[in-house]
């Protein structure tokens, strides 16, 4: 288990003071000129070496996305944009970086946009966090005022950091998606190329990254990429928060090291599955978009990135929904159909038609109210809609069922069979 | 996709106040010059907080401030589904019922909602003191299932609880936010497994 003095978020369940007073007796802004003092290409080579890789879903290493911005600023501004969008359902760390631990975030901002040689940067605050927005607002007014951040600070890097609020739309955590938010337009993903390193917001170079993934930068900088990268296992280094939700006895955030059982995590923090682990029906083990699990495969897989991956699922945002077996396992999968259905942003056909298409035969399964050969159609539009639209949220609406069929397809036939009956019965 | 369109009954005018037009140029001067358009949700906000739903003269004045077209402001008004097209009650109760919320008994939130509130969502109660409305995934999972009250989250909740603080509120207290059983925030209840041994300077 990973020890308390490895955890970056020691204030992660609020116990402790989140003013900027507080936040330096924890460490953060401990020698950050120190930090910068390196420059920008020893700080992106460090965080190459650390293994971090992004912890907004996608796992790409974080260290190689911020080598990808223009060495040189020429006529156009570099920008960094914070996802704090935190939409995925299951998750919810962010939030508590945002609203407990948020110097760790503001510090990152500093840092990460000194590597890429970014004067502004935009936290991208999802409109239902607003209480959470505030809580940023005031540690952001702490740094400026303690000369943290913002023009001449002790830095001596000219930093504006600004905190911007959506209004409640899931597709706004696409990178591209957020960054047409930002401008102010709807919230529809943009074809890439041209990615947002060359075009990003208001077409100048911009690097887009989740929340956890800047506020870990500047502890990976001050301890070293060697340990960080010693925590976890190779390819899947490092601390994560995850959250454990659903039927558990006790559901939680926590942080731990990359690569945890999945049954140790529940059992350890989050006080077990309801009714014991032979309770246990099927995870969802990374937030909504990955496929679930059935407790066969959860009994022995490690949580990082690779071991999920090897699963036919993912990590995601490490988001574990726990279903044990009072759950109605088609029920639960129908409702994130109509999730998808509802933050479709109606860009690309199959993903509009899709997802209302998928949720209405989902619908259907539910009650058991079909015919067995459409479990094989609904399939196969799931692999029509996958890799088909612009973003990946008609992916992210495909692999749920995707899942469900695979793991579950007695479950859905029983329920056919069962609802013929009872209309041959009433006959 | 959702379908939403400007309510039927529009008022005639509107205006910023003095106080929250200057807040709408706060956020302005976030952004670099000519890039006002970005401050458009944030205006949007304040005008909501201000009328309580979004409006056609509104989103025409926002144009005119922002220097964009009607169109585009409608778009980003009918797009994001916080901005409320039609009255709601003096408080908005917004219940997650995501997979995640389901799980842990938000049928029974949403029960309690409808009886103490109104039979249907978007619909203000009879005294005008509240609506209700289902929400998509609210961000607080492990301390579900939970409803947004205005600003404020209530999590951990159950039936009678959540009609418990929607009588508090119709009665004008402020019933406490956050957590309802018991636990600080999102922390295993009973006590951190974690962090118990956290070193600060002195």
């Amino acid at each position: 288990m990973l020890s308390d003095k490895d955890r970056i978020f020691t204030n992660l369940y609020g116990f402790r003071g989140a003013d900027l007073a507080s936040a330096k007796k924890r460490g953060n802004w401990d020698g950050t000129k120190k930090i910068l003092e390196l420059g920008p290409e020893a700080i992106v080579d460090i965080m190459k070496k650390s293994g971090l890789r992004g912890r907004g879903g996608a796992g790409f290493p974080t260290g190689l996305k911020w080598s990808f911005m223009p060495k040189e600023v020429k006529e156009r501004p570099h920008y960094l944009v914070v996802n704090a969008d935190e939409s995925e359902p299951g998750t919810c760390k962010d939030r508590d970086i945002l609203r407990h631990d948020p110097h760790t975030l503001i510090e990152g901002c500093l840092v990460a946009s000194f590597a890429m040689r970014a004067h502004v940067a935009y936290i991208y605050v999802r409109g239902e966090f607003i209480r959470e927005r505030e809580a940023l607002q005031r540690a952001v007014d702490e740094a400026y005022a303690a000369k943290l951040i913002g023009k001449n600070n002790i830095h001596g890097w000219d930093f504006d950091l600004y905190v911007h609020h959506g209004a409640g739309a899931y597709i706004c955590g696409e990178e591209t998606a957020l960054l047409e938010s930002l401008e102010g337009k709807k919230g529809q993903p943009r074809l890439k190329p041209p990615f947002p390193a060359n075009m990003g917001l208001y077409g100048c170079p911009t690097t887009v990254n989740n929340v956890e993934s800047i506020a870990v930068a500047p502890t990976i900088l001050r301890r070293g990429a060697e340990w960080f990268a010693g925590i976890g296992r190779p390819n899947n280094t490092g601390t994560k928060v995850f959250c454990i939700s659903g039927h558990v006895n006790k559901p939680c955030n926590v942080e731990e090291a990359m690569g945890i059982p999945l049954k140790e995590l529940i059992e350890k923090h989050a006080g077990g599955v309801r009714g014991g682990w032979d309770n246990l029906l099927a995870i969802i083990p990374g937030g909504a978009s990955v496929p679930l699990i059935p407790k066969s495969v959860c009994d022995d897989v490690l949580m990082d990135f690779d071991s999920l991956k090897a699963a036919q699922t993912g990590l995601g945002t490490a988001a574990v929904i726990v279903m044990d077996k009072s759950t109605d396992v088609v029920k639960a999968i129908q409702r994130l159909s109509y999730f998808y259905k509802h933050e479709s942003c109606g860009q690309c056909t199959p993903c509009r038609e899709g997802t209302g298409w998928m949720w209405r035969v989902m619908s259907r399964m539910q009650q058991g109210n079909a015919k067995i050969e459409e479990i094989d159609l609904l399939y196969e539009v799931t692999k029509q809609v996958e890799g088909h639209t612009i973003c990946a949220l008609g992916d992210a609406a495909a692999w749920p069922i995707q899942g469900l069929i695979r793991h579950f397809r007695p479950e859905m036939e029983r329920r056919i069979a069962e609802y013929r009956a009872a209309a041959k019965a009433a006959e | 996709m959702s379908v939403r369109r400007l309510h039927e009954n529009q008022p005639e005018s509107f205006a910023f106040s003095e106080a929250n037009l200057a807040r709408v140029n706060d956020c302005i001067a976030k952004y670099p010059p000519g890039r006002q358009r970005s401050a458009v949700i944030s205006a949007l906000w304040i005008g909501q907080e201000q009328e309580g739903w979004v409006t056609k003269p509104m989103i025409e004045e926002i144009g005119r401030l922002l220097d964009m077209p009607y169109i585009r402001v409608l778009e980003v008004a009918t797009f994001y589904t916080m901005f409320q097209l039609s009255p709601v009650g003096k408080h908005n109760v917004q219940v997650c019922t995501t997979t995640p919320c389901w799980l842990r008994g938000s049928d029974e939130i949403v029960k309690a909602c409808k009886k103490h509130i109104h039979d249907k969502p978007h619909t203000p109660s009879a005294d005008g003191m509240f609506s209700w409305e289902e929400m998509e995934c609210l961000g607080a999972c492990v301390n579900a299932p939970m409803m947004l009250i205005d600003k404020d989250p209530y999590e951990d909740l159950t039936g009678e609880k959540t009609g418990e603080i929607i009588e508090a509120i119709r009665r004008g207290e402020q019933p406490k936010t956050g957590p309802q059983n018991g636990r600080h925030s999102s922390e295993p209840e009973g006590g951190p497994t974690t962090l118990t041994t956290v070193e600060e300077k002195v």
